[in-house]
């Protein structure tokens, strides 16, 4: 009898004598278990077939082909995790003094969040930013406000991390020009773009352009940084706000993935080498409550990733095949109701980001859910990484969960569902088309109905929200963003247009415009010409949505 | 108590993305049985209030979470009152403090929804104040 058939033996007498004795007794509390995106939980789960076998083609060692284990041999061992919080708010010296602040704090990268006007390419002073400047992040509106945001912070000793999309190329450009203020080479820059515009049709909301163009744009940067901004990553691939929208932990990997599959075809489309960008693309990941869910999820990611780098798109350079990536822990998960509890969800969520081998990490405060967070919240939220970093042991040795019979049976059941989903999104015609098409917002939107729905009717619990509620008074000591800063932004944009050679920014953007109209022109040069002069974000942006046009919603629901 | 022909507009006002909740309490109305309008992202108040008269709604509810509820909630019941339609009932939700509730009550909007709320309190606000 083989060891094989001595197990499957073994747990048939397990089920006959121990188990079923003990469940007419104690019958379990429910029928089905199901992981936090409804994945099947079997009651456990014992060695696979060909144990090693298996080990050697799925697994591997860490740094090694298909990366399951890890990027690097020996991860946190090496070196930890960049801690980031994302934080931003109000005016650029409001912006500067907290980043200051995190920076004493100990984080380790920045990590900028911009408002809405400036995400979505209008200027404070236009008509579609009422009430929205400053709010969910700082107002930039010319290159003047991004000097004041990295006033006093070398950007040749920070990684800087830009929650940016359709005005990627823009803020881009602002960045090295503030890096050329300060005698800092851009080849010295460090940091990520987010400019990932698929999502943003599907999940985040804040595109302008139409795809075709906004692709131009992205692979634009890809070409451009490649030479003159090496150490930047030029994407950041995002499945964080998918999963924000509702997605299940499969359909987050999944999405993301085609969306990578989609900028790394038009990359190769304009000509350009797979290995010459690949190696820059980074990803960026959400991590929920279903801690062991989670982990698998990561490793089922990295190992995708790299199957799709090696054999579809044949890169040669190991860089190419590696899915590094950023965790925020999940905003949607945190409750308005016994805020403090947010502190334990965030806690176990940091777990799965540092099971799962991130690369960095933002922690969400206790307080999102009611306001933007205030500085003593921050400082937990930056804590519990710090906790988890050097008091729970969990980085001494890599891949801690590897080889768990429940975590690798996550790991490839994750695994399989994701290629089905790619299997069928290539069928559609790629991700442009199945968004198009409304298909991938369907598939969210279903999933994020029926989790609401298994909360309305209590299948599932959320402590405080319902169950183990209590009355509470209302929270104190809230951040507010001064509802004045409309005039402050619009004071400072009138003035710079007073001050500036009006002229020359005329030309820049006329020079924009046309090299916009051919689609062969790479427009990097030409809106770095344009911040360098203090044309406006909204200005530039103008010019582009006259050329390219506006993309419209496809309403799915 | 029938939900027959109340009409119901569910609005994104502002540049905010978020749109999880605003699609979800959309599909649970239309799921009580209502006729359910649902915008889509980056309306101005008056594309809004507009709608909200040409589809000849009963209710408005109103989804922000960025946090410029206060400046947009409070516009949409003043161009609704300014186009006579005052009648249409207003009602919010998103990530909105505790302490600006009571001046959103002030300034018209009918109640605020805040995260966690059970779609039947929703329902229930809706047949309240629905007209008969």
């Amino acid at each position: 009898m083989s060891t094989q058939d001595k197990l499957e033996q073994k747990k048939k007498q397990w089920e006959q004598n121990t188990l079923n004795k003990a469940l007419s007794k104690f019958p379990e509390r429910k029928t089905e278990f199901t992981t936090g995106s409804s994945l099947p939980v079997d009651r456990i789960y014992t060695p696979p077939q060909d144990c090693q076998e298996k080990y050697v083609e799925d697994l591997s060692f860490p740094g090694e082909y298909p990366y399951t284990r890890g990027i690097q041999p020996t991860m946190y061992r090496g070196r930890l995790w960049t801690m980031r919080q994302y934080a931003g708010f109000g005016t650029a010296e409001e912006s500067n003094q907290r980043y200051k602040y995190l920076l004493e704090q100990g984080q380790t990268g920045l990590s900028v969040a911009f408002d809405l006007p400036t995400q979505i390419g209008y200027d404070s002073d236009d008509d579609h930013s009422l009430g929205e400047v400053g709010k969910v992040g700082v107002a930039i509106d010319t290159l003047e406000d991004m000097e004041i945001l990295f006033e006093g912070i070398p950007l040749q000793k920070v990684s800087t991390s830009m929650t940016i999309n359709a005005p990627a190329s823009i803020l881009l450009a602002m960045y090295m020009a503030v890096g050329d203020k300060q005698g800092v080479n851009n080849t010295q820059l460090k940091g990520t773009i987010q400019n990932d515009i698929l999502k943003e049709y599907i999940a985040r909301g804040t595109y302008i352009f139409p795809p075709e163009p906004s692709m131009r744009l992205i692979t634009n940067i890809f070409e451009f940084c490649s030479e003159h901004v090496p150490k930047f990553n030029t994407i950041s691939i995002s499945g964080y706000h998918i999963r924000e929208a509702g997605s299940t932990a499969v359909q987050e990997v999944a999405f993301t993935i085609a969306d990578g599959i989609e900028y790394v075809k038009s990359a190769i489309k304009t000509g350009l080498d797979v290995d010459s960008f690949a190696g820059r693309l980074s990803f960026f990941f959400n991590a929920h409550n279903d801690l062991l869910e989670e982990v698998a999820k990561f490793r089922a990611a990295r190992r995708i990733w790299a199957k799709v780098m090696k054999e579809k798109f044949h890169a040669q350079n190991q860089k190419s095949l590696l899915l590094r990536f950023h965790t925020q822990t999940g905003g949607s998960t945190l409750t308005a109701q016994q805020p403090d509890n947010n502190i334990v969800r965030v806690t176990i969520q940091t777990l799965a980001a540092v099971l799962g081998g991130t690369q960095s990490l933002h922690t969400n405060s206790r307080d999102e859910a009611l306001a933007l967070p205030s500085e003593q919240s921050v400082r937990i939220a930056l804590r519990t990484q710090q906790i988890v970093a050097h008091e729970s042991g969990v980085i001494n040795s890599v891949d801690p969960l590897g080889g768990s019979y429940y975590i690798e049976h996550l790991t490839d059941e994750i695994e399989r569902q994701v290629w089905e989903y790619l299997d069928h999104i290539e069928k559609i015609g790629g991700m442009v088309e199945a968004i198009n098409k409304g298909f991938i917002q369907k598939e969210i939107q279903d999933a994020a109905y029926h989790y609401q729905q298994d909360i309305e009717n209590s299948e599932r619990i959320v402590v405080g929200v319902n169950k183990f509620t209590v009355e509470e008074a209302p929270p104190k000591d809230l951040l507010k963003v001064d509802p004045q800063l409309r005039k402050i932004q619009v004071t400072k944009i009138d003035k710079i247009k007073q001050n500036r050679d009006n002229l020359q920014v005329k030309n820049n953007l006329k020079e924009l415009r046309s090299a916009a109209e051919h689609k062969s022109k790479n427009l990097m040069p030409y809106i770095l010409d344009s911040v360098r002069v203090y044309a406006t974000l909204g200005e530039i942006c103008t010019v582009l949505r006259d050329v390219f046009g506006e993309y419209q919603e496809s309403i799915v629901l | 108590m029938s939900s027959k022909n109340v009409r119901i507009l569910i609005a994104k006002p502002g540049l905010d993305g978020h749109d999880r909740g605003a699609k979800y309490i959309a599909r649970a109305l239309k799921d009580n049985g209502y006729e359910v309008i649902y915008t889509g992202l980056r309306q101005t108040p008056e594309s809004i209030v507009q709608t909200a008269i040409q589809e000849d709604v009963d209710f408005v509810g109103l989804s922000l979470l960025s946090g410029a509820h206060n400046e947009l909630f409070p516009k949409v019941v003043e161009l609704l009152k300014q186009n006579q339609a005052e009648d249409i009932i207003v009602f919010g939700g998103g990530v909105i403090p505790e302490e600006d509730i009571p001046a959103l009550n002030q300034q018209g909007i009918k109640a605020i929804f805040t995260p966690g709320t059970p779609i039947k309190d929703v329902v229930s606000f809706i047949e309240k104040n629905r007209k008969t």
